[in-house]
């Protein structure tokens, strides 16, 4: 083959010139299909979109308002939800308690002693304690068990809490709630401190620094559930303190009444946290609803405007649409190319779109100092949908530079 | 010896347009075009000749008659493989230049290569070698705008040259010039030619078919030997 060349290029007899080395030299070469690489397809589609910067910039901002909106509203109903659950999960939203109720009849209304256990077998419950009021004169005395400590979220401040064998053994012993101790006059456990209630003595243990809820424990004097049946008759505890574990409070609010007493559920008042943001959802949701269709509106625009302007442009580069056709270019490489074009463009203005609704976004949260939350996948998925949306939008004014015959765009187009 | 196959060989080459009535744009056309020749085609509009020109192009098919080039029956090829003839063995050069107008000069010549998968490595090169060929390379990163008729004629020509062609094919290449400018393009071919170019014209004008080395009429879709 290469001596058969050389003799052809001896035939020939007319020096060729060094850009024209790269000649194909047979037949086979020179029907090789066209084609294009990457390089030269992503550098005709950008010479294409910024052929008019002015008129992609306006085109591009239907697709831009649209994406800001969709971002912006997804944000912002996850920042102000967020806001919400933060205001109610450390107390409110955790807690349930169950009381006797009023209007049942004593038997069937009674509290179990081992409440506590029955409850911890739920799932979700962290914590369950009982708590009686014991009627002593007008000095607050409560009794607890063990487990209420940790369902109240108490602290201690000094010595130690009662505990399971207090309650078992009805030990005449006391805790004290902080603001009960300075009634009292005790500072301290070191130097065994007594008091007196009723007829009995009792040693004071502890001291509590405070409580996260039930905060009636502060001022009282808090001794063995054991020791209050003992000595004060206590026939059956009168309410169940429980902690929760974030979301379960609803369910075990449930649960709970036929846990305790399967026989009479009825009797018992369970009092689950109410549930206001339940309606902020339900406004949250309306107007999330409403931005998120006049996102969508104006990506429909934007899409609108992305067709009518490729469409205008095509029509406009029916010259260069011949030209590229006799240059080599097949109908799938025009169409390839105004596809890409407008792709760009939906991408362009998804990224414009999710940069200015996240800055909405942080820049409410900030005003209002809430934490801004977003979900790291939209910002992302933003420019995915702009340029699925310039697909869609291109693939009719693509398939219409296609279609077109060269001869004709030469003659007409300029 | 060996013989080499003509640039082009057409034989009964016939081109109807429609149904209804049937309009016969082409009638039986032979011709052969040799290495190295620059044939022109004259000829009255309608008579014909940017529709043989299209066929010789393959941007159009006949629809009567065979077509060689190079040796190679065109009829026989997929579309993309007309593509990569024409991206490869054929330039071509319009009555209205279609220079892509917010390209540069240079970046225009360039595109020729876009088509036809050469590396990008020395395109510029290449590119800039062509302008030199005709004059040009002062203007290379001009604007197609800032430039006179015959100056955009002239890179379009180094568009079509830039990937070594087996054929230049000129639609009324001076159809919109004026009459010094058009000698000047004429001068552009007739240096092309003697590097060994082939190239064929079509042109309503006698002047620009007389620096033809080959002259033919075209009259109702037949060829008249003027001879």
């Amino acid at each position: 083959m290469s001596l058969l060349d050389t003799a052809l290029r001896g035939l020939r007899g007319h020096p060729r010139s060094s850009i024209q080395e790269r000649r194909p030299q047979d037949t086979g070469d020179l029907i090789t299909p066209s084609g294009m690489l990457a390089a030269d397809l992503a550098n005709e589609t950008l010479a294409g979109l910024f052929a008019r910067p002015g008129r992609m910039s306006l085109t591009v901002l239907g697709t831009v308002i649209g994406l800001a909106a969709l971002v912006a509203t997804l944000g912002l109903s996850r920042t102000a939800g967020n806001r919400i659950v933060g205001h109610f999960d450390e107390l409110a939203a955790t807690q349930v308690v169950i009381s006797r109720s009023p209007t049942a009849s004593a038997d069937a209304s009674a509290l179990p002693w081992d409440a506590p256990e029955r409850l911890a077998r739920l799932n979700g419950v962290v914590a369950a304690g009982n708590m009686s009021t014991v009627n002593v004169g007008n000095r607050l005395v409560q009794a607890a068990s063990p487990d209420l400590f940790s369902a109240v979220r108490a602290q201690l401040r000094s010595g130690r809490l009662l505990d399971e064998g207090n309650s078992q053994r009805a030990d005449r012993v006391a805790v004290l709630g902080p603001s009960a101790a300075q009634k009292l006059g005790i500072s301290g456990v070191e130097q065994l401190p007594a008091i007196r209630i009723g007829d009995d003595l009792y040693l004071v243990v502890g001291i509590l620094d405070g409580v996260a809820r039930q905060p009636g424990l502060l001022g009282a004097v808090i001794i063995p559930e054991g020791t209050a049946k003992r000595d004060f008759g206590l026939t059956s505890p009168e309410l169940v303190v429980m902690e929760t574990r974030i979301g379960a409070a609803k369910l075990i609010s449930q649960q709970a009444a036929l846990a305790l007493r399967p026989d009479s559920p009825r009797g018992l008042k369970v009092a689950a946290p109410t549930e206001p943001q339940r309606a902020r959802d339900r406004v949250q949701s309306d107007l999330s609803l409403l931005f998120l269709m006049l996102g969508g509106v104006s990506l429909l625009v934007g899409a609108i405007g992305i067709a009518n302007v490729t469409l205008v442009s095509v029509i406009e580069r029916t010259g260069e649409i011949g030209l590229r056709r006799a240059l080599g270019a097949t109908r799938r490489h025009i169409a390839v190319q105004f596809l890409l074009e407008s792709a760009a463009m939906g991408f362009i203005g998804g990224v414009i779109g999710a940069s200015i609704g996240t800055l909405v976004v942080v820049a409410v949260a900030g005003y209002q100092s809430w934490t801004p939350v977003l979900d790291p996948l939209v910002p992302f998925a933003a420019p995915l949908l702009g340029g699925l949306v310039g697909l869609i939008s291109g693939s009719y004014p693509a398939l219409r530079a296609a279609g077109m015959e060269p001869v004709d765009a030469l003659r007409t187009g300029t | 010896m060996i013989t080499q196959p003509a640039v082009i060989e057409l034989q009964g080459i016939g081109r109807r347009f429609g149904t209804d009535p049937p309009l016969d744009a082409l009638v039986g056309v032979d011709l052969v075009v040799q290495r190295g020749e620059w044939l022109a085609i004259a000829g009255p509009s309608g008579s014909g000749k940017s529709t043989l020109l299209n066929i010789l192009g393959l941007l159009d098919i006949q629809t009567a008659g065979s077509y060689r080039f190079n040796g190679i029956d065109v009829a026989g090829l997929r579309d993309q493989q007309r593509a990569g003839l024409r991206s490869r063995a054929i330039g071509f050069v319009f009555q209205a230049f279609h220079l892509i107008a917010h390209r540069s000069v240079l970046e225009n010549v360039m595109l020729s290569d876009v088509y036809r998968k050469y590396p990008r490595r020395e395109r510029k090169e290449r590119a800039l070698s062509a302008l030199t060929q005709v004059g040009l390379s002062r203007r290379a990163d001009y604007l197609p705008t800032r430039l006179s008729g015959g100056e955009r004629q002239r890179a379009a020509i180094a568009r079509a040259t830039m990937g070594s062609p087996r054929v230049l094919l000129c639609d009324e290449p001076t159809g919109n010039l004026d009459s010094g400018t058009t000698a000047s393009i004429l001068d552009v071919f007739a240096e092309l030619n003697r590097s060994g170019l082939t190239i064929v014209t079509i042109t309503h004008e006698a002047d620009v078919a007389q620096r033809a080395s080959r002259k033919l009429r075209i009259v109702d879709g037949r060829i008249e030997d003027p001879q």
